[in-house]
């Protein structure tokens, strides 16, 4: 058994009775044998009545372990039928890797790739969710950038938030349309995984316009916007940030000066400069992204 | 929030078939029935109702629906329109109904009409097993016989064996003819095939099947539907006369002339000509809840304590109200577009 499904494992036998764990069991088993697909479409759908939809009750220590396992997995906002789901995602076959791809993305007998595009809101949290964890995870590109298109927030948010699936696969493209998404659909930045190692100078751009077109219609811009800026701001930039420092509420100022403390201009460093009390608050450590993390 | 009155024209269903309640018309559901009643529309086609239907139900004490699958008026050529309306029943249409405060559940299945284009129906029936377990499907159905052909009986068993094997109920639509065979060879082919009668709901019932369905121990749903089938004020003397055990009352309001009110209206009617209103309350909430309950998918607290379902279940980026604010209290509240 591998690392992820022995911890999937003790953590429903943690939080499910002992006759839904049973059953459970009973379906991994039979998919894991080759069961026909009405099994596991069947099964699949049917989690949350034998196991229900509690939330996973998770210790630090669980959640460190699962950390350990897959850098950035946190299945601390989990419930047992999402964990239960992930666990029959991982017994489909997958030894063949010819077979694995038709049952994840193929055309011939695509099993996988019916189960998303049948599947419900509850169904696709859990599928997206699960995808870091999944057998040959490149695979799943081109479906990570579909889920991104979702009209459903906690769809799109079981993708972009706590999943390092992002970070870890997608191209620039599609990973600049996920940070800019969340962004307008008001998702916390802090919680995309890997969004300071991912940033980048598109990304920077396309942040900025947006800033733009909000001012454009008088509205306001989270502060978290600025975080995947300040390493790739050019002179344009740097004026931009030369505003919401001189004009912002607190918050755009300090993100602001934040932004300005990561660039390597000397023109941003100048910049800086001229608000001493920021400056020295980022540079004694008092002032970091940290304190943009909403709670 | 302030009162606004308007005029008849602005008035949701003007339908001479049914007795409006009262002359102001959409009044909320205390107003209306001069108590405070809760309804279940237990069979009524909602993808064909607007957005407005939803606002005016839940005033009128609609709590919870079910959305049998069922023919769309247009023949379906392929199996991808299928598996979209499928999806739309289970996705789309639950979410817009939980805006309104309303519980939507389903029933999936391959309606008797569309068996008769037999390639199409294998690959449907092929479909059902990735929609028919899935959280708030609370049936097989609406299946049975229109024409009574061939074709449909084997589709019919297909999907017989298939409710078996997953333990559901199964809702039954009996034919607009030949209406008390094909509800006589409904009952016979569910027995023969293990399901217990009590598992089973046979809908668009009248005085002519209601005896045999009820006396074989199977639920009798009738739908208040005008010209086809059942009226209110027949409905009324049927429940007079049989009394109100295992007798549900639904719309099946759909893209034709039909009234999504049918149920409270039918109630009104019951308590307006002296059922007494446990009877009321039994055939428009109770019974439905009792029978569609039985899977495990449908439940009061559902609509009781709605808070707990909805954090997982919301559709934030993409709404029907359009800028408008959810959880309106009133009709006459909406109606006025500032």
């Amino acid at each position: 058994m591998s690392k992820v499904n022995k911890l999937l494992h003790h953590w429903l036998s943690k939080s499910i009775s002992e006759k839904a764990f049973a059953w459970l069991e009973q379906k991994q088993t039979q998919i894991y044998s080759g069961a026909a697909e009405k099994v596991f479409f069947t099964a699949f759908s049917a989690v949350p009545r034998y196991l229900g939809k509690e939330d996973l009750q998770l210790t630090f220590q669980d959640l460190e372990a699962a950390e350990d396992v897959i850098p950035g997995w946190y299945p601390g906002n989990w419930s047992v039928d999402q964990a239960g789901r992930t666990l029959l995602l991982l017994a489909l076959p997958r030894d063949d890797a010819e077979a694995y791809v038709r049952v994840s993305f193929g055309e011939a007998a695509p099993t996988l790739d019916q189960v998303f595009s049948t599947a419900d809101m509850g169904e696709l949290v859990a599928l997206y969710q699960s995808l870091p964890l999944l057998p040959h995870p490149e695979l799943h590109r081109h479906r990570a950038a579909e889920g991104i298109r979702s009209n459903m927030s906690n769809v799109f948010q079981a993708i972009a938030l706590r999943n390092p699936y992002p970070a870890n696969y997608l191209d620039n493209a599609a990973w600049n349309q996920m940070v800019l998404k969340a962004v307008f659909v008001g998702s916390p930045l802090h919680l995309i995984w890997g969004l300071d190692q991912r940033a980048n100078p598109e990304l920077a751009r396309m942040l900025a316009n947006y800033a733009h077109e909000r001012w454009a219609a008088k509205r306001s811009v989270t502060p978290e916007l600025w975080r995947p800026v300040g390493r790739f701001a050019d002179s344009t930039i740097i004026t931009d940030l030369e505003k919401v420092l001189a004009n912002g509420d607190t918050a755009e100022q300090q993100a602001a000066a934040l932004a300005c403390a990561e660039s390597p201009l000397p023109q941003a460093q100048a910049l800086l400069s001229c608000y001493p009390d920021l400056q020295s608050s980022i540079q004694q450590g008092n002032l970091t992204w940290n304190d943009f993390n909403r709670k | 929030m302030k009162k606004r009155t308007y005029t008849n024209s602005q008035c949701p269903m003007p339908n001479a078939q049914f007795p409006m309640p009262n002359a102001q018309c959409p009044m909320p559901n205390a107003q209306l029935l001069n108590h405070t009643m809760m309804f279940i529309d237990p069979h009524i086609h909602m993808c064909s109702r607007t957005t407005y239907d939803y606002l005016v139900m839940r005033e009128y004490g609609i709590v919870a629906v079910i959305e049998p699958a069922f023919w769309l008026g247009q023949p379906r050529t392929n199996a991808g329109t299928f598996k979209d309306y499928f999806s739309s029943l289970v996705g789309w249409e639950r979410f817009r109904a939980s805006q309104f405060g309303i519980q939507h559940y389903c029933t999936i299945g391959l309606n008797p009409k569309e068996a008769n284009n037999e390639a199409l129906a294998a690959e449907v029936i092929e479909l059902l097993p990735l929609y028919a377990c899935k959280e708030g499907v609370v049936a097989i159905g609406e299946i049975g016989y229109d024409d009574m052909t061939e074709a449909e009986d084997k589709y019919f068993c297909q999907q017989l064996a298939l409710a078996k094997e997953l333990d559901m109920l199964v809702l039954i639509h009996t034919p607009h003819r030949n209406k008390k065979a094909g509800a006589i060879q409904s009952m016979e082919r569910c027995i023969e095939y293990g399901l217990d009668p009590s598992q089973v709901i046979i809908d668009h019932n009248n005085e002519e099947t209601v005896e045999e369905v009820l006396g074989r121990g199977f639920w009798a749903a009738f739908t208040i539907y005008p010209q086809t089938k059942m009226g209110n004020a027949r409905m009324v003397e049927v429940v007079r006369k049989y009394g109100c055990n295992r007798i549900i009352v639904d719309s099946s309001a759909d893209w034709g002339i039909s009234d999504p009110l049918a149920v409270p209206k039918t109630a009104q009617l019951m308590l307006d000509r002296g059922i007494p209103e446990e009877h009321v309350r039994a055939v428009c909430y109770e019974n439905a809840l009792a029978a569609y309950s039985q899977t495990g998918q449908m439940k009061a607290s559902d609509w009781l304590n709605p808070q707990s379902i909805d954090q997982r279940q919301m559709f934030n980026g993409n709404s029907v109200l359009r800028g408008q604010e959810p959880g309106i209290k009133s009709v006459s509240d909406f109606v006025l577009i500032e």
